[in-house]
């Protein structure tokens, strides 16, 4: 009895390992988290103007039905990118997010306080490698350290009314992501 | 033998126990630093870079993209203030104030967060475009028949979940519930 006791014991705390294991792992084995959903539409480093959601379809839960929405997929694999999004009517705003879908970083229109919101995105790799003359030079640019080689960029601009999401739409059709030509990686 | 037999059953009980307790956790959308102020709720550090591993587990599983917390803050509200679950066919007045933000956006969602078909192809209120009383409070009527004013509608479906974002707030992770944060009211107010 007490020997079974004991199996039921090392069980439960076994248990509570493999449970800690699965809940660790589960990001990294997902196969329909929001980076998988938004892949076969967004190629890499491009920006994509994301489906509004309907009652019917729509490309991930929860999304605000009152924004409109483009993602930059990036991969920083051969070299930072360079993301200029021009500011809507009333409200935008551009979030980072790693390869798990993990939100790092966040700007708004009114923090970035220009009618284009620049920004620089680079690993921390590649921030160190710049030359140091070239950080002071560059204080008026925002530099963005990814912790993750590949991610989402998503740029969400807000429709105040319903009337409103056509220029909302087109104005965020002008949003750029690409990357630094390596010519200029330097300059 | 007895070795054998010992060790399949403690294995077993690891196994049930364990993806036991998973499964309950990823269903039930545990994470922690809950934030909640009414029938409200909120997990500000979720959209962050210290998201908990349950909060991480949850948005992979879910397929969903947590909001930033540079970016604004997501609220829920699964019941009504008396904790009774949000009906589709009864009538529900959200009412009050908000705490201050730029934005906000009022969104009404079926429990896995898709928006629920109504003969208006209305999902939602912006706080632009929102009627409001003198005072600068509202009053939106979540009713699955057309009602004067501000009308959310509801579709007729059994349940549903109501998410207030609001956006450039400066509510997060040390927002304690109180006077600096007022979440709308939600009473249901009839039901057939």
């Amino acid at each position: 009895m007490m020997r079974w006791l004991l199996l039921l014991l090392g069980g439960a705390l076994l248990g509570g390992v493999v449970h800690l294991a699965t809940i660790m792992i589960l990001p990294r084995t997902a196969t329909h988290d929001a980076y998988a959903r938004i892949s076969p539409i967004a190629p890499v480093n491009t920006v994509v103007a994301l489906p509004a959601p309907t009652p019917d379809r729509e490309l991930m839960p929860f999304m605000d039905p009152a924004f409109a929405d483009a993602v930059c997929r990036y991969d920083l694999s051969k070299g930072p990118l360079k993301l200029t999004v021009p500011v809507s009517l009333a409200y935008t705003s551009v979030s980072f997010y790693t390869r798990y879908d993990v939100a790092f970083y966040a700007i708004n229109d009114r923090a970035a306080g220009r009618r284009t919101v620049d920004l620089d995105l680079m690993t921390a790799e590649q921030h160190n490698d710049m030359p140091e003359e070239e950080d002071v030079t560059a204080a008026d640019r925002l530099i963005v350290e990814s912790p993750t080689t590949t991610g989402l960029i998503v740029i969400r601009a807000l429709a105040t009314e319903p009337g409103l999401m056509p220029l909302t739409r087109n104005t965020l059709a002008g949003a750029q992501c690409r990357p630094v030509p390596p010519s200029q990686a330097s300059r | 033998m007895r070795l054998l037999f010992g060790s399949l059953f403690a294995f077993m009980v690891a196994a049930l126990v364990g993806l036991g307790a998973t499964y309950f956790a990823l269903t039930r959308g545990a994470a922690f630093g809950a934030l909640t102020l009414g029938s409200w709720t909120a997990f500000p550090k979720s959209g962050t870079i210290d998201a908990d591993p349950y909060a991480r587990a949850s948005l992979a599983r879910t397929g969903r993209l947590p909001t930033s917390l540079g970016d604004g803050v997501f609220f829920a509200a699964k019941t009504d203030d008396s904790g009774r679950v949000l009906d589709g066919r009864c009538d529900v007045v959200i009412s009050g104030v908000t705490p201050a933000a730029r934005f906000w956006t009022l969104t009404l969602y079926s429990p896995d967060g898709a928006l629920i078909a109504n003969s208006v192809n209305r999902y939602g209120f912006t706080s632009q475009e929102i009627v409001r009383r003198a005072d600068g409070s509202f009053e939106i009527v979540v009713a699955p028949r057309a009602y004067p004013g501000n009308w959310l509608p509801t579709g007729g479906v059994d349940h549903y979940s109501l998410v207030l974002r609001l956006y450039d707030s400066a509510v997060g992770v040390s927002t304690k519930a109180g006077r600096e944060a007022p979440m709308p009211a939600i009473k249901t107010t009839s039901c057939p």
